[in-house]
């Protein structure tokens, strides 16, 4: 049941509290330059505007209830509140016509939901455009890898995708429940061990999308966010092909030193970089760091990827996200901060 | 007391302790005091839970805010809820059905007295168990419907994990690198959270089968079910819910137990397990047991409303049938926990169905209670006020309680704020505001003192104020994409304001209950002065003395009508003589 727009906004005019609010969520974040938000009420793909639609729809109904029954009752306790004058009421007992008509009138008011939301429900099931990609999002505690298995490379945190084309998305956790969620874009699906989710979205503008581990996941579950970038398809291409690349060939001297560190240190334990380590990366905890450098975020969202953020996020994870899966190097002099600093930095 | 010293005691030295201070209340079977004891050691749980609430609110009042750990927040904000509802809320329903409900139904006591008192013993234990976590810093920490496989261990991981926290981390590590054989919950947390529920189930069941076989079996001659007091009829209902919806979470709670110690793999997906097979079976107890918590609210304000309003309840049996229908669908709407778990569409449609049919009856009880009040003659005591008050805000959460059956706008706000609010709305602005009107209505009863008048409205008011603050702002912060459980969130959504909007409603809450706790202990410093019936009210409870003698009536009541004591002060029009 899509609403044109105009009608959606004038809804929101005719609750002057409610928008004033709703503009207040439009801000940016203070994490990012990026301009992003997890309001749902602001949808930006055919599922969440389906989704907001419905909203409205309930708003509406569920007002007119509220007021309806509230002034009745409102009227009830002002017109018959006891005087000193007033009259011994009427013993009555009940009407069973009045009764079956007020069990009646909630039942079709009901019935009208009923069938908004099955239709709706089964409208979002099925991708309307024929473009599609597919996406694995793996749900780690705590932060997000995302596999493109056709183009067979993976990145944390950040998933990109081509505007206009329905996105395929696997949703795949071996350790607890997750859930993945991208407000503007769609409503949530949860990750969970042993089943095999998938879910689908699209974006119909260019843009960032704050996405969200919405089910409790333990300590960090408040840093498990994404980031979806919706972009052209020829953006997404050269994003696609730089990301299938191995790993950039540190060229000043600090980030050779860095390069040269990282590959005989602990970090090897658990982070694969493409072309630089050889584990077999399937068996790392870490995220793949092969093109850190080009992302916006470190750990799940936790800080914005700069050079200072990382630097503390080398000495110390457990001060930025206490209980994080990667331990504290407290042995890391300075200088081989910094030189890991300037080697990750520069894996764009 | 020594168990040898008894024996060498004299017979009345032992009948002193039986009779002094603290030993009459430790041995006593009698109804109305394990009603009173369930109902204080529920209140105090209230409180601690109430001082959770506030630690939760304040690390929110800000964005990134640092006030607690992220462990301590898991710990808090699962408490809190385990505790308001295990230890609060349930318990309280049944101090007040154990003191009300013989009296109601004009019964000397309980079915079973002895039964009765060993409830609130295990109650008790059960608190207790679950509050000795804090001390061992291991409370629960996985919300209050703890889904596996975040709970999940096994034995070898829990051997590990025996010593300091730092062992724990890194058993947790090496068993996460060998390929997620579950050890998420290393500590005793889970183990705490399993057994005190249990006990607490034991508890409970006792409870609900005392209630179920006094109101079938005690009713004083003339006291037919159709002339039961609405209270009485709940009571039944949600006693019934109890006995089949416990064994659920006892069958949920001893799997987890058996992963956890004896290396079966029940939920655990990497072994054959299914972590879904938690979620059916918790929620199958965990809707139901939603309604656990309200049913009893409506019987309240079912007896509360008609008294303050001078006539009888609209449509009795439409209330008491309605109750007993919500009882039945509240068996087939579990799934609607779980929308977002990829259920086949078909299945989805059919919780929706279910859901949106339940809410009919609770729109009936709705408009009955509405139409009470329509045609009377209102008189705003406190007790009166909170019931109206319960009827507005309960409603709010029936709405928003219908807009989160709607699938796909559900998809969007599960596991948000959104529901935070709903949950409130239904627990604080329903069963809580019920509560409280209770409170004020039988607290002469109980005591045979009258609570201050002023004070409590001062409290409504402050109850009403902070609620909304609290719990309204929160509908906004699930629109705009808060997720719940985060023990903090960062600037820039327009969500800084509006949390603290309601950490400023919290704090407005607990300074009602300082309000009603200042009422509370200054009129039990006073006089006993109150006459027998102070509120012109209806049912049988009010026909004998307040407080009433220990076997309740002097003679056994005979019953011609639903409102005995109605009959008893309008002895020219009675009503059963204008009922046909
Ligand atoms: C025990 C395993 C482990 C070791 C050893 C380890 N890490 Fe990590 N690292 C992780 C995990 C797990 C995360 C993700 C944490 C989170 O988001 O919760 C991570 C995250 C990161 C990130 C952020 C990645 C992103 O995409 O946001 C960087 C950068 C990083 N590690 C660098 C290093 C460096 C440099 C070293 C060596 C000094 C190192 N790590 C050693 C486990 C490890
Ligand atoms: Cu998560």
């Amino acid at each position: 049941m899509p609403l044109k727009p105009t009608w959606r906004r004038r809804a929101a005019l005719a609750l002057p509290l409610l928008f004033a609010l709703l503009l207040a969520g439009c801000g940016d974040t203070s994490i990012t330059d990026i301009t992003h938000t997890p309001n749902m009420l602001d949808p930006k793909g055919p599922i969440a505007l389906k989704e907001s639609d419905l909203f409205w729809i309930i708003l509406i109904i569920a007002t007119a209830v509220f007021v309806i029954v509230v002034s009745v009752l409102i009227y009830s306790i002002i017109r018959y509140r006891a005087r000193p004058d007033s009259p011994e009421p009427t013993q009555t007992h009940g009407n069973t016509r009045i009764e079956i008509a007020w069990t009646i009138a909630p039942s079709v008011v009901l019935a009208v939901v009923l069938v908004a939301t099955i239709t709706t429900m089964f409208q979002i099931q099925q991708p309307q455009s024929p473009n599609t990609i597919t996406v694995n999002a793996v749900g780690h505690q705590w932060w997000w890898e995302f596999q493109y298995p056709d183009q067979h490379f993976v990145t944390a945190d950040e998933m990109w995708v081509p505007t206009n084309t329905v996105v395929h998305i696997n949703l795949v956790s071996n350790n607890v429940i997750h859930s993945f969620w991208v407000p503007q874009l769609t409503g949530k699906t949860d990750v969970i061990p042993g089943h095999d989710n998938q879910m689908w979205l699209q974006a119909d503008s260019q843009g960032w999308f704050r996405g969200e581990c919405a089910e409790f996941c333990g300590t960090q579950h408040a840093h498990m966010d994404f980031l979806v970038h919706a972009v052209s398809s020829s953006d997404y291409q050269t994003w696609v092909s730089q990301q299938q690349q191995l790993a950039a060939q540190p060229t000043d001297s600090v980030a050779q030193a860095g390069a040269k560190f990282f590959t005989t240190s602990a970090c090897i334990g658990c982070h694969a970089i493409n072309g630089v380590t050889t584990t077999d990366a399937s068996r790392l905890i870490g995220p793949n760091l092969t093109h850190f450098g080009s992302r916006q975020w470190i750990a799940g969202g936790v800080v914005d990827n700069t050079p200072t953020n990382l630097a503390a996020w080398i000495r110390d994870p457990q001060t930025v996200k206490d209980g994080a899966d990667m331990p504290a190097f407290p042995q890391l002099t300075d200088d081989q901060i910094n030189e890991l600093v300037a080697y990750l930095e520069s894996l764009k | 007391m020594a168990v040898g010293s008894v024996a060498t005691r004299s017979r009345s030295a032992r009948r002193s302790w039986t009779q002094s201070a603290i030993g009459s209340w430790v041995t006593t079977t009698d109804h109305k005091k394990i009603g009173v004891m369930y109902i204080y050691t529920a209140f105090f749980f209230f409180l601690f839970a109430g001082v959770l609430a506030l630690l939760i609110r304040t690390q929110l009042a800000t964005a990134n805010n640092t006030f607690l750990s992220p462990e301590a927040y898991d710990q808090v904000f699962t408490m809190h809820a385990t505790i308001m509802i295990f230890l609060f809320m349930m318990p309280i329903w049944t101090g007040f059905g154990n003191y009300l409900i013989p009296l109601m139904i004009g019964a000397r006591d309980m079915a079973f007295p002895r039964l009765n008192a060993l409830g609130y013993w295990l109650f008790l234990v059960g608190g207790i168990i679950l509050s000795l976590s804090f001390v061992f810093n291991s409370a629960p920490n996985a919300g209050w419907f703890s889904y596996a496989p975040l709970t999940e261990a096994t034995p070898t991981c829990l051997t590990q994990a025996i010593g300091t926290a730092q062992q724990a981390a890194q058993a947790a590590a090496s068993a996460a690198a060998a390929g997620g054989q579950g050890c998420f919950s290393p500590g005793a947390n889970p183990d705490f959270w399993i057994v005190g529920l249990n006990i607490l189930g034991i508890a409970s069941l006792t409870g609900a089968i005392n209630f179920v076989v006094t109101i079938l079996r005690m009713r004083a001659p003339g006291m037919t079910i159709n002339r039961m007091p609405l209270f009485t009829w709940m009571t039944m209902v949600t006693s019934f819910l109890l006995i089949f919806a416990l064994p659920s979470l006892t069958v949920a709670t001893f799997l987890l137990l058996f992963d956890r110690h004896l290396g079966t793999h029940f939920y655990q997906a990497s072994a054959g397990g299914d972590p879904l097979l938690w979620q059916h079976l918790f929620w199958s107890f965990g809707h139901p047991e939603v309604y656990i918590l309200i049913l009893p609210a409506f019987g309240m304000i079912s007896e509360i409303l008609p008294v303050f309003s001078g006539k009888p309840i609209f449509g009795y049996t439409f209330v008491a049938w309605s109750g007993v229908a919500i009882g039945f669908l509240s068996f087939t709407v579990w799934a609607h926990h779980m929308f977002a778990v990829g259920l086949p569409p078909l299945a989805q449609a059919f919780f929706a169905s279910s859901t949106t049919l339940i809410a009919i009856p609770t729109a009936v009880k709705i408009f009955n209670w509405v139409a009470t009040v329509y045609g009377g003659k209102v008189r705003f005591t406190a007790s009166m006020l909170f019931g109206l008050g319960f009827v507005s805000m309960f409603l709010i959460g029936g709405l928003n309680g219908v807009a989160l059956a709607v699938v796909p706008f559900d998809y969007q706000v599960t596991d948000t704020y959104f529901v935070v609010s709903h949950i409130h709305y239904v627990l604080f602005g329903g069963s809580v505001m019920a509560l409280m009107a209770g409170i004020y209505f039988w607290f002469p009863k109980m005591s045979g003192r009258m609570l201050n008048e002023r004070l409590g409205q001062l409290q409504f008011w402050l109850f009403m104020i902070g609620l909304n603050a609290a719990f309204f702002p929160m509908h906004i912060l699930g629109l705009l994409g808060m997720p719940r459980r985060q023990y903090t969130y960062p600037t820039g959504f327009g969500w800084e304001g509006l949390n603290l909007l309601s950490t400023i409603g919290a704090f407005t809450i607990a300074l009602g209950v300082l309000v009603f706790l200042i009422n509370f202990f200054w009129t039990m410093t006073k006089q006993r002065t109150m006459p027998g019936d102070p509120w012109h009210a209806f049912t049988l409870e009010w026909a004998t003395s307040s407080p009433p003698p220990p076997e309740n009536f002097v003679t056994v009541p005979v019953v011609r009508s639903r409102r005995p004591n109605y009959d008893l002060t309008h002895p020219d029009a009675p009503d059963w003589k204008m009922e046909h």
